[in-house]
């Protein structure tokens, strides 16, 4: 079993433990915190009126078909990753690359065309509910009930994860310490809150139900320098001392070198790279002929540059 | 594998979180519960103020003023029981389109709980939130008019009201999940799944004077029984054994939507996360 927190006498700090234990016994003791074999993912975009289906209807023989609006997108394409417990990986790619519906995938919000996700030996359709106890998630979007307060929102989330009351009260002043939110502003709608400090609540959500596979979905975009070294802080904290892994996508190639274990680069829904920092840099290095390691900013536009013809579907993603 | 003492402390914690979200919810959008209060309870008295004007409407036509009351005490309790259901329904059909609104929805469903407690946490808030509603209109609508429950059979009545309203969140959980699938529209269906219920239900008006292919329908709403059911036990004072017939239809109901409910919620569900509908801007 992981090292726990190491100051483990306070109330908050043992309720933390026992409910990090309890995640661990449904674990099994797999080493594979992540398995995901050959998953795509497809998306039908736009939508035909009524008028489509009656011109289909009306003459259904008929050679070409009425134009359709829809079109297809493939979001992931036979994806296949594995992760070990207890390390942080990388998920970099461009805008509209697949990033965010990986994470969906695991997080089972969305269900895949094809192939499977495993999180600790659980599959994540069929063993839903173990898996959900086992994972949480921060997204972009800090997705909360604008008019509630923080402490309410999250009492809302403890409360759905089965933490008791008084514990998840205690425990979310402490998160909240912890990530700069004042006291006096805790008790107020968290729209009044600016984007970022949202964004650091959002991550306390996250933190509060003791996942060990965390995903991070740009946790850091939109957070000052400051801010966004806390919060990395506490994320190899949180892998330190909580037996947690986690899988992190960003835009910030300094973020990811710092913090990643390995990195996997994703480029039209596809994996193109999957390996540590240092070894992508050697290696494409050499392929650009440089003396030494090319920076991790090269590897990336080595990786997803993609002639122009092809950048077709740069639309509305977040 | 779980011992019942853990599922009834899961139960109750889901419950509970429904519960103070919804209560927050309210105590913030305050003026949303205030038009809605509002709303049934001025719709309630101008529709009991038919039957108060009847013999004004015909000229020559009268009966008397004891014929009257329980004229009045119909449509009292027809409105009364019109806000319980529809604030009960309501409550459990918007249960997603608030989360779809406020971008919390991919947040409910990563939660590790069984829809079935999902739809029981829900309940709960819908049922006390009717409860009290209901029982602020009964309070102000009878500053306005005779209300006589001398004769009532109070107990029959709650009996009739929960029997009644497992159907109701059944029903609700079923539109629950049309603004999952039909991102634009799906939250407008449920006014009209709800406005049929009361065009069928006689809520205002005894189902016979409806058509016969509509009285089909009455026959197969919940509501209708409830209604029935309120108004013998209120107005009459029938015991529940009296009405054996509407309590058995009211557990076949429920014991048949209940399960409807959740299997047409998993397939919603399941369609929803095909299709990426989860997510707030489809
Ligand atoms: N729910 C959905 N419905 C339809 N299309 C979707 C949905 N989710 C994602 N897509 C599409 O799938 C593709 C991949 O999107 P995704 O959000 O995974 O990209 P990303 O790598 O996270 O991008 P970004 O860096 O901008 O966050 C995009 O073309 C996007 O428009
Ligand atoms: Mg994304």
């Amino acid at each position: 079993m992981q090292q726990l927190l190491p100051d483990a006498k306070d109330p908050e700090t043992l309720a933390v433990n026992r409910r990090i234990a309890e995640a661990q016994a449904l674990t099994n003791g797999s080493q594979d915190a992540l398995i995901i074999s050959h998953v795509s993912k497809h998306f039908t975009k736009g939508s035909n009126g009524p008028l489509y289906y009656l011109k289909k209807m009306l003459r259904p023989s008929q050679k070409t078909p009425p134009h359709s609006h829809q079109r297809v997108i493939r979001a992931l394409d036979d994806v296949s990753l594995n992760v070990k417990r207890n390390t942080i990986i990388g998920v970099l790619g461009s805008n509209g690359s697949g990033k965010s519906t990986l994470i969906r995938a695991i997080s089972t919000l969305l269900i895949p065309d094809k192939g499977s996700v495993k999180v600790f030996d659980h599959d994540v359709i069929t063993e839903r509910d173990t898996v959900q106890r086992l994972i949480n998630r921060v997204s972009v979007e800090a997705s909360f009930f604008r008019r509630l307060s923080p402490i309410e929102n999250l009492m809302y989330s403890a409360r759905l994860y089965n933490v008791p009351g008084s514990e998840a009260r205690k425990q979310i002043h402490a998160l909240l310490d912890r990530l700069g939110i004042r006291k006096e502003r805790r008790n107020h709608p968290i729209e009044d809150m600016s984007r970022g400090m949202q964004q650091k609540v959002a991550i306390a959500r996250a933190f509060l139900t003791s996942p060990i596979l965390l995903l991070l979905d740009e946790p850091t975009t939109g957070l000052d320098p400051r801010s966004k070294a806390e919060v990395q802080q506490f994320i190899l904290e949180l892998r330190a001392n909580h037996d947690a892994t986690i899988l992190l996508t960003t835009h910030d190639m300094d973020e990811a070198e710092a913090l990643c274990d390995s990195i996997a680069i994703i480029d039209n829904g596809r994996i193109a790279a999957l390996n540590t920092a240092a070894e992508l840099r050697k290696q494409i290095g050499e392929e650009m002929g440089l003396s030494g390691p090319a920076t991790l900013h090269d590897v990336f536009m080595w990786y997803t540059g993609r002639a122009w013809k092809d950048d077709d579907d740069e639309d509305d993603n977040e | 594998m779980q011992s019942f003492g853990h599922s009834v402390q899961r139960n109750s914690r889901v419950a509970l979180a429904f519960l103070e979200r919804n209560f927050n919810l309210t105590k913030r959008y305050w003026a949303w519960e205030l038009v809605w209060i509002t709303y049934n309870i001025v719709n309630g008295i101008s529709v009991t103020y038919i039957a108060a004007g009847a013999n004004a409407v015909i000229p020559g036509f009268h009966i008397s003023q004891s014929q009257l009351n329980t004229a009045i005490l119909v449509l009292v309790i027809g409105t009364a029981v019109w806000s319980y259901i529809s604030t009960c329904f309501d409550d459990v059909a918007m249960l997603f389109t608030i989360e779809k609104w406020e971008g919390t929805l991919e947040y409910t469903f990563m939660a590790p709980i069984k829809r079935i407690t999902m739809m029981f946490g829900a309940s709960v808030y819908a049922v006390i939130h009717g409860f009290v509603l209901t029982a602020i209109q009964l309070v102000v609508m009878a500053m306005f008019f005779h209300i006589d429950l001398s004769q009532a059979n109070f107990w029959t009545a709650i009996i009739i009201l929960l029997l009644g309203t497992a159907s109701f969140v059944g029903f609700g959980f079923i539109t629950s999940v049309l603004p999952m699938l039909f991102t634009e529209y799906g939250d407008k269906m449920g006014f009209i799944v709800r406005s049929v219920i009361l065009l069928v239900s006689g809520v205002y008006y005894p189902v016979t004077v409806l058509p016969k292919w509509m009285q089909t329908l009455s026959a197969i709403s919940p509501a209708t029984y409830v209604l029935d059911g309120l108004r013998r036990s209120l107005i009459n004072g029938q015991p529940i054994w009296q009405m054996w017939s509407s309590v058995i239809i009211l557990i076949i109901s429920g014991a048949v939507s209940i399960p409807a409910g959740l299997w047409v919620f998993r397939k919603g569900e399941e369609y929803a996360k095909r299709t990426g509908k989860l997510k707030r801007n489809g």
